[in-house]
C-alpha cells in the first residue's frame, strides 16, 4: 500500500483495502477501481475568497496539487499563515508540502481544503517543530461531496515543543485527514482536537497517532462529532507511551451522536503504554440526542430544530473553545453553525 | 381557562388517565393531590404534550383553544409552563441563553417582536433577586452541578421570565427546605393574577400553606374522585387516600 505510488503511478493495486488494519473502514480500493488521470492545472486566480480569508496577509494556495513544496518559519517569528488545498474536476493528484518552524518561532497555519468534482486528491504535510517552537494547525476540510480526499500530516517535535490542532470536516464521497505526531517528551505538548458534521452519505474518517519517546510529554485530544442520515464517521485514535517516557500525560476523547439509524460511527482508541509511571485517559462515547432534554427545551418553547442545533452547538461547540486563535475560531463557529443551524455560543 | 372533558390517555400499552374532567376558570389555583401512581405526572405531560404519552380520547382545551394537535413548543408559546418534578441539565447552554432564546422563541412564535438583551437581562437580574438567586448561577449551564433545592428555584425564575398564562407545578415542593419553599412559593404567588390560572400537583398539604388553592381534587385511578374546598386538603393530611383509592 502507497498512496503516493498509487496516484503517480495510477495503479489503484496500490491503493489501502479493508485488508490494511489502519484501513478497514476507510476502503479505497473497492471504490477506485481505476486512478483517474492526473488533474489539469487550475487557475488559482479565478478562486473565490477561502473560509479564512482576510485573517492574515499571507495567502499559500495549493491548486490541484500545484504549488510551492516548503513553508519555512526562521527562529524567534511569529506568523500566520493561510494555506489553501484546492482539488477540483475529475482528475487526481499528489502534492507534498514541507513546513520547518526553527526553535522558538511561532506558526499560525490556517489550512482549508476546497473544491469540488469527483476527483482522487492526496496532501502530505510533513512538519518539523525545532525545541521550544510552536504551531496551531486549524482546518476546515469542506470540499465536494463527491470528491476523494486525502490529508496526511506527519509531525516531529523538538523538545518543549507545542503542536495544537483541530479539524473541521463535513467529510465527502470518501476522506481521511490523517495526523501522525512524534512527541519528544521534555515538556513538548500535543493538541488533537476534531469535529465532524456527516449527512447525506458522506465519509470523514479521522485517524491521529501520537508517539511518547521521552519523558514529561503531554498529548490532550477530543474529537466529537455528528452523523446523521447514511453518514459515516470514522475515528481512530492511537498513543503510545515508549519504555522511558515516564511522566507523560495523555488523555483521549471521543463523543458521537448518532442522528438516524442509518447514520454510522466506527471508533477505536487505544492507549499503548510500555512506561510505569503515566497518566493516561481515554473515553469514548456513542449515542443519540436525549429526547427527555429535547421534550424540556421544547416545552420552554423552543421548536424542535432548535432545540437540536442548541444541544449540538453546546455539544460540539466545548471543541471551538480549546482553540487559541480567536480570529480562525470565529471563522470556525461560523462554519458550523452553518451545519447544524442555530448559533454556536 | 383550561377545560378537560373525559381525557383517556395511556403510556405505551398502559392506560393512566380513564375519564378525567376537570374545569379551572381564569385567576383560580387548583390543587391535585393523590397517591403514587395516580396519574398526576402523566397529566401533566399529557397537557404539555410530552411524546410517548398518548391520548385516546377526550378533550383538552386551554382558553379554547385545542392543546392536543399542537406541537409542545406551540403549546409553550400559547402560555402553557410546567415545572418540572425533575428539572433537566444542558450542558453546555448558559441559563441566560437557554431562557432568553425560549422567551424569544415564544415571542416569535405569538408574532411579537424579540426581547432585546439589556431589557431581558434587567428582568433576570430583578427575578433572581426575588427568588434569592445569586445572579452569577445564571451564567452556568442550566441546572448543571445545581442541588435540588436550586433546581426548583430555577424553574420558577424560568417560570416568571417567561410570564405564561397557564402553569403547572409538579411536585415542586419536593427537595426543598423550609426556606427555600417559603421562597419558591412567594415567587409562584406573585404570578398569581386575575387572567393567570395554576395547576399544582402535590403529594403533601404543605405546600398549599403556602400557596393557598381555590380548589382541591383528589386524583386517583386516572380520574378526579373528589373535589372541595382547600380543606379537602387537610382531610387527606389526616386521613390519607386509602378510602379515594377504594373509590377508583
Amino acid at each position: 500500500m502507497n498512496l503516493v505510488e498509487a496516484i503517480r503511478l495510477r495503479d489503484s493495486s496500490r491503493l489501502p483495502s479493508r485488508r490494511d488494519e489502519d484501513w478497514r473502514w476507510t476502503d479505497l480500493r473497492s471504490l477506485v477501481r481505476t486512478v483517474p488521470e492526473p488533474s489539469p492545472s487550475l487557475d488559482a486566480v479565478r478562486l473565490g475568497p477561502g473560509p479564512f480569508a482576510g485573517i492574515c496577509e499571507t495567502v499559500v494556495t495549493l491548486a490541484n496539487g500545484v504549488g510551492p513544496g516548503a513553508i519555512e518559519v526562521s527562529a524567534g517569528e511569529t506568523r500566520t499563515l493561510e494555506l489553501r488545498n484546492v482539488a477540483c474536476g475529475e482528475g487526481s493528484h499528489a502534492a507534498h508540502l514541507r513546513i520547518t518552524v526553527a526553535a522558538g518561532a511561532r506558526l499560525t497555519l490556517l489550512e482549508s481544503h476546497e473544491g469540488d468534482g469527483g476527483g482522487l486528491s492526496l496532501l502530505s504535510l510533513e512538519v518539523d517543530l525545532a525545541s521550544g517552537a510552536s504551531c496551531e494547525r486549524l482546518v476546515i476540510a469542506d470540499g465536494g461531496a463527491d470528491a476523494i480526499s486525502l490529508v496526511d500530516a506527519d509531525v516531529r517535535l523538538g523538545a518543549g515543543a507545542e503542536w495544537g490542532q483541530t479539524l473541521l470536516t463535513n467529510g465527502a464521497r470518501r476522506q481521511r485527514l490523517e495526523t501522525r505526531v512524534l512527541n519528544p517528551g521534555e515538556g513538548a505538548s500535543v493538541r488533537l482536537d476534531g469535529v465532524y458534521v456527516l449527512s447525506g452519505r458522506s465519509h470523514a474518517d479521522l485517524t491521529s497517532s501520537v508517539k511518547h519517546s521521552g519523558p514529561q510529554g503531554q498529548t490532550v485530544q477530543l474529537t466529537r462529532g455528528v452523523v446523521d442520515d447514511q453518514a459515516r464517521a470514522v475515528f481512530q485514535g492511537r498513543i503510545t507511551v515508549e519504555v522511558g517516557a515516564d511522566g507523560t500525560d495523555a488523555r483521549m476523547a471521543h463523543n458521537a451522536l448518532i442522528l438516524s439509524d442509518r447514520a454510522e460511527v466506527d471508533a477505536r482508541p487505544e492507549l499503548e503504554i510500555y512506561a510505569d509511571d503515566v497518566a493516561c485517559a481515554h473515553g469514548a462515547t456513542v449515542g443519540a440526542l436525549d429526547a427527555e432534554l429535547l421534550f424540556y427545551m421544547r416545552q420552554r418553547g423552543l421548536p424542535e430544530a432548535e432545540a437540536r442545533s442548541l444541544l449540538l452547538a453546546s455539544f460540539l461547540g466545548e471543541v471551538i473553545d480549546r482553540i487559541q486563535c480567536a480570529a480562525a475560531a470565529g471563522r470556525m463557529r461560523a462554519w458550523l453553525q452553518g451545519r447544524i443551524g442555530g448559533s454556536v455560543e | 381557562m383550561l377545560s378537560l372533558r373525559n381525557l383517556h390517555a395511556r403510556v405505551g400499552e398502559r392506560e393512566i388517565l380513564k375519564g378525567l374532567s376537570l374545569e379551572i376558570p381564569a385567576g383560580e389555583v387548583h390543587a391535585i393531590m393523590g397517591p403514587n401512581g395516580a396519574g398526576k405526572s402523566t397529566l401533566s405531560y399529557v397537557l404539555t404534550g410530552r411524546p410517548g404519552y398518548e391520548v385516546t380520547s377526550g378533550a383538552a382545551e386551554l382558553e379554547g383553544v385545542d392543546l392536543l394537535t399542537l406541537a409542545p413548543d406551540e403549546r409553550a408559546a400559547r402560555g402553557l409552563f410546567l415545572s418540572f418534578q425533575y428539572p433537566l441539565e444542558i450542558p453546555g447552554v448558559p441559563a441566560l441563553t437557554f431562557i432568553r432564546t425560549s422567551v424569544n422563541a415564544q415571542r416569535k412564535s405569538r408574532g411579537e417582536a424579540e426581547m432585546s438583551a439589556p431589557d431581558f437581562l434587567k428582568r433576570a437580574r430583578a427575578c433572581a433577586a426575588d427568588l434569592k438567586m445569586d445572579f452569577d448561577m445564571l451564567k452556568r449551564p442550566l441546572n448543571v452541578g445545581f442541588s435540588g433545592g436550586e433546581k426548583k428555584r430555577m424553574e420558577i425564575l424560568q417560570m416568571a421570565l417567561l410570564s405564561p398564562r397557564f402553569m403547572i407545578l409538579d411536585e415542586t415542593d419536593s427537595g426543598l427546605d423550609i426556606d427555600a419553599l417559603r421562597i419558591v412559593s412567594e415567587g409562584v404567588n406573585a404570578l398569581r393574577s386575575p387572567d393567570r390560572s395554576l395547576l399544582v400537583i402535590t403529594h403533601y398539604q404543605r405546600l398549599l400553606d403556602y400557596i393557598r388553592p381555590d380548589r382541591v381534587h383528589v386524583l386517583a385511578g386516572g380520574r378526579i374522585v373528589a373535589s372541595g374546598g382547600p380543606e379537602l386538603a387537610h382531610e387527606l393530611e389526616r386521613d390519607g387516600y386509602d378510602k379515594f383509592a377504594r373509590a377508583a
